[in-house]
Parts: structure tokens; C-alpha cells; sequence
């Protein structure tokens, strides 16, 4: 979506690269909790968020987002007009409910000429060395693993469980992973605070935003007819 | 006029992303961006594919609008949305889309019905409608004979197809017959050179026990299919071009004469074309004459307009702004099969 990330062509950019503090709006759609929160954010003082909900909100995306932001726009007290930047989470997850939250990002960012940033959202569950799992459905997950400075290594894959090892320790959705995985593992999901870490290098420098692209990392399922089948004989 | 406002459309429920700019009744700016091309070698539009694209396409598509109409994305007072029926997951990118706008710029959101807004587009063309009319709507993805009372309140349902849509009749001939995805264009192509009566295809639907506003296509796809294949099992040469006449023949045939019939028993003397299959040349000029013998008024929209596009969403969503209609609800979500008697979703 690299055209999303260009500049605007109704309002000139707010905020600028050095400014102190940057007012951010964090989403994320890619698991069935949506997330949305507002955090300041600097250079220098790091991230304090202001506001967050967290919404189980199944294949109901669509629906919850846009009153989720207005609810933790009304809970920090702020509006719309208050935002600098847009930060959402690109995926891995269900396609339908992860583009719900990418076009969200870029409709609003464009609306009002905000930065719009996209992070993998397995890189916002969790902190320091851990290995994150997801429900990528048809019994595979999304995995990627991170090092002892929070750092990914590995992904993010779609798998079988059974083709791979997860390094221990492994944290996720528990009641997803006692139904998918027959295991247990430390309870995490995605927060405003991880968000944000994940996209600290391009809040700190707005030229390094890569496209708003979903990481979908499947083909969508499509076989072309292979011969015309006879119509009166099927 | 420009005390009216400025509303935008979103289309996203099959595989056209469309977005659209009116005032009142006047079309300011009619941005398309299609994946169709994509589809071409699946031999029909796979959801995913088209969903993607429409992500791609969206906030790109919103800027050529505007700069088409040569506003600003501040001069919009209203934002319509396609909330169904169609795709699922194409419908979405949409809705969620059309969902953010509206909370950015603090502007009400209308989500419309894909049907009736293929009606509501003829307004941009010949002005309001006249009400009640009769609608016929014929697209790859619907087959549908509406009475329209009021477009922005009331709007009922005569008749629909019981199996396949007019349009995926005629890809499936199309693909019979060796002729490229989408099927309408080269059918209606082909057909020129053809003898409409040359076979006599069957009319679904039309004896006197049927339903007599419902369409069937899929019996005339199978005659067809079987017919073709007699011939090549024969080793006798396809006559294509009569094939697809009498094959497009048939299939206009049923449509016009169940829309004068519905003319004719609600005592209604409008009737109003909408839908891709809309562009086909026989099925417009069998309406016309049909229509003239019936003395019923008919209005088609150009071809352009026939299809889907973001105009046709806008204008449904000028009216409903016209008429007082209340905004939809913050938790607006899309709905695959939405029942056309829910104007705004």
C-alpha cells in the first residue's frame, strides 16, 4: 500500500521528525481481541500510554474498532485533532479482520494528514527473549521468536505446530494454545506499550516507514480450471 | 447547489473499488480501480484476491476522486458506504474505511444497500426518479425485480433468481463457447453476427403456474452447454455467433417481459435498468421496444454507470441525506446478504 504512506494530499504533515513528543493512536486487528490506545511518545522520555482498550472482539472487527478509538479518545480526554501519528499492526492474523485494522490506519491517517506506521503484531506480545505463537487457523500458527533484547530472530512463519520447535518460553493466547497446541504457555497479547516499542525506530525516523502492507505470508486460495469440464455431464 | 452537500460513496463488495463524489443530484467525480484482470484465469472473481486489491486501491482511489471533483477531503458532509450484499470480506475494506473517514473528519455515515443504489444512480443521469417505479437490476452477482415506492424509505422485493445470477449465465456460456471472463462483452460481441432465432433456448420461469417476478438461468446455461456439446461430439463446427445470439435472446426475452409485467400489474409506467448485464446492447434495445409498445417510460444509465462504481453509492447517499434518514449506527459492520428491503444497513 505504498501510496498510503505518501504524503498526503489534503493536509500537510503534523509533527515533525525531532518534535519532542508525538501524540500516537496505536491499533492493532490481527488476533480476536482488537486493541486500541493512545500514547505519548519521545525520542527521550520513551512511551507513556494514556489510554487502551482491549476488545474480544472475534470476527467482529469492522464493527468495534472506530467506537474502540472514540472510546480512548474520550478516555484520555483528546480528539482526533490531538493525533500525530498512526501505528497499527500489519500481522500476521486472519486476513478479513487484519485488513479491518490496516485500512482503518490508513483512512485516518490520511483524513488528517498523520504519519502512518505499520509493525508486526507478534512484535507487540510479549517482552525480552520469548517465543510468540498465534492462532493462524486451519491448524497452523503464526510464530516468531525474539532474542533476550527483545529483539525478533526468527519470522514471522506460518507453521504446523508439529513441523516446528518453539523455544521455550513460549507465550501467547492460553486458552488457544490449551485447545491448539495441547500446552501451556505465559499469558500475552498485543498491548499499546508493545505497539509502540515495535515502532520506535520509525517514530524515531519517519524515512525508515516501510509500506502499509499486511504481512499475510499465505497465497489467497485460488486453483485456475485446469480443463472446461463437460457442463451436462457434472 | 452548493448549499447541498458534498457527499462520498465507497464501493467495495465485488471486485471494483469505487469511490464517488455528488451533490444533490450532480456527479462530481467517479473513481474506479478494478482487479478484474486478476481474476481473468480463475474464471471468476476469487474473494481474496479481490479483497487485497481493494486495500491496496482504497486510500489511492479516495485521492483521485477528490482531485477529480477539485475538493478536499475537508469539503465532504457526508459518507456512504456499500454495507451489503456482496463479498464479505471485500465489503469490509470498505466499511471500515468509510468508518474511519467519518470519524476523522466528524462526518455522519450512511452504509447503503449495493441494489438500491444501482437504482439511485439513474438520478445522476435523468434527475429524480419517478416514484413509484419498477427496477430491474441484473449484475454477475444479483437478478432482481424491485417496486420502488420511495428509494429512500421503501423498496420491495417482486422477484429474484432461484439459482444462478443473468451475469454468471453468461460467463459460464461464455467459457462454453471459448469466449473470454467477464462473458457479457463478448457474448454481446459475438452475438452481433448472430441469428437470435436460429435455437430456441429455453425461457425459465415462464409458464403460467411460475413465479412470475422470479428468474432462472441456470436450466438455459446447462441447454446450452448440452447443445454446444452435441455439436462437438459430432465433430460439426460451434456456430458461435448464433449460440450466443439466441443464447443473449433468451435471456433478455425473460427479463424485459417480466419487468413489463410487474409494470403492468403494480399499475406502474416507470421502469428503471440496473446492473452490469444493464450494458447489454439486446437486453436495452428489447426494453426499449417492449417498453415503448407498454407505454412505460424507461431509463437505463449509460453503461458506465450500470456497473459498479462509488457514483451509484453516493447518490443513494444524497438521498437519504435528502430525505432526513438518520445515520447508521457507530457498530455498523457489513452484511453479505443484506435483504434489499434495508436501505440503509
Amino acid at each position: 500500500m505504498g501510496t498510503a504512506t505518501g504524503r498526503p494530499l489534503s493536509r500537510a504533515w503534523r509533527g515533525s521528525v525531532t518534535s519532542s513528543d508525538v501524540l500516537v493512536l496505536a491499533l492493532d486487528t490481527a488476533t480476536p481481541v482488537l486493541v486500541a490506545g493512545l500514547a505519548r511518545w519521545s525520542a527521550v522520555g520513551g512511551t507513556t500510554v494514556l489510554a487502551e482498550r482491549a476488545v474480544p472482539s472475534g470476527t467482529r472487527h469492522a464493527e468495534l474498532l472506530t467506537p474502540a478509538i472514540r472510546g480512548v479518545l474520550e478516555d484520555a480526554g483528546l480528539a482526533m485533532g490531538d493525533l500525530d501519528a498512526v501505528v497499527t499492526g500489519l500481522g500476521p492474523g486472519p486476513f478479513t479482520g487484519l485488513r479491518v485494522g490496516v485500512v482503518t490506519a490508513a483512512a485516518l491517517a490520511d483524513a488528517r494528514g498523520l504519519r502512518v506506521i505499520g509493525v508486526c503484531s507478534l512484535d507487540a506480545i510479549g517482552t525480552g527473549e520469548r517465543t510468540v505463537v498465534t492462532d493462524a487457523r486451519r491448524r497452523e500458527i503464526y510464530w516468531a521468536t525474539y532474542g533476550a533484547d527483545g529483539g525478533r530472530l526468527t519470522g514471522p512463519s506460518v507453521d504446523k505446530p508439529a513441523d516446528v520447535q518453539l523455544p521455550e518460553p513460549v507465550v501467547g493466547d492460553p486458552t488457544f494454545a490449551a485447545a491448539r497446541l495441547g500446552r501451556a504457555v505465559g499469558e500475552a497479547r498485543v498491548t499499546t506499550a508493545g505497539l509502540l516499542r515495535a515502532a520506535g525506530p520509525q517514530l524515531a525516523d519517519p524515512a525508515s516507514a516501510g509500506p502499509l502492507v499486511p504481512l499475510y505470508l499465505r497465497r489467497p486460495d485460488a486453483t485456475p480450471p485446469t480443463a472446461i469440464k463437460a457442463v451436462s455431464q457434472s | 447547489m452548493a448549499d447541498q452537500p458534498l457527499v462520498i460513496g465507497f464501493e467495495t463488495s465485488c471486485d471494483e473499488t469505487g469511490v464517488g463524489l455528488v451533490r444533490g443530484h450532480t456527479l462530481l467525480a467517479d473513481a474506479l480501480a478494478t482487479s478484474m484482470a486478476e481474476h481473468e484465469r480463475f474464471g471468476g472473481v476469487v474473494p481474496e484476491i479481490a479483497s487485497r486489491a481493494h486495500l491496496e486501491a482504497m486510500v489511492p482511489t479516495v485521492h483521485r476522486a477528490l482531485a477529480d471533483a477539485g475538493a478536499t477531503v475537508d469539503d465532504v458532509d457526508a459518507i456512504a458506504v456499500t454495507s451489503g450484499p456482496g463479498l464479505t470480506g471485500a465489503l469490509l475494506v470498505g466499511v471500515a474505511a468509510a468508518k474511519a473517514y467519518a470519524l476523522a473528519l466528524g462526518k455522519p455515515l450512511y452504509g447503503v444497500n449495493h441494489l438500491a443504489a444501482h437504482v439511485a444512480v439513474d438520478e445522476l443521469q435523468h434527475g429524480p426518479l419517478a416514484e413509484p417505479s419498477i427496477a430491474l437490476l441484473v449484475s454477475g452477482g444479483h437478478s432482481s425485480l424491485l417496486l420502488v415506492p420511495d428509494l429512500a424509505q421503501e423498496v420491495q422485493s417482486l422477484g429474484r433468481t432461484v439459482d444462478d445470477a443473468a451475469g454468471e449465465a453468461f460467463d459460464k456460456v461464455a467459457r462454453v463457447l471459448g469466449l473470454p471472463f467477464p462473458g457479457g462483452p463478448p457474448i454481446d460481441r459475438a452475438a452481433r453476427e448472430g441469428d437470435p432465432r436460429a435455437i430456441g433456448f429455453p425461457r425459465g420461469l415462464t409458464g403460467p403456474r411460475d413465479a412470475p417476478y422470479d428468474f432462472s438461468f441456470s436450466g438455459l446455461k446447462t441447454a446450452v452447454a448440452r447443445w454446444v456439446e452435441a455439436r462437438q461430439r459430432a465433430g460439426e463446427d460451434v456456430p458461435v455467433a448464433d449460440v450466443a445470439a439466441s443464447f443473449q435472446e433468451a435471456v433478455a426475452d425473460v427479463l424485459t417481459a417480466k419487468a413489463v409485467r410487474a409494470c403492468r400489474d403494480h399499475g406502474v409506467d416507470h421502469l428503471v435498468l440496473g446492473g452490469g448485464v444493464a450494458a447489454n446492447s439486446r437486453l436495452r434495445a428489447l426494453a426499449e421496444e417492449r417498453c415503448a409498445a407498454a407505454g412505460i417510460v424507461l431509463r437505463v444509465p449509460s453503461p458506465r454507470l450500470c456497473t459498479d462504481n462509488g457514483a451509484m453509492v453516493a447518490a443513494l447517499g444524497s438521498r437519504l441525506v435528502a430525505a432526513g434518514v438518520a445515520p447508521s449506527s457507530p457498530d455498523l459492520g457489513a452484511d453479505s446478504s443484506l435483504p434489499i428491503e434495508v436501505i440503509r444497513g
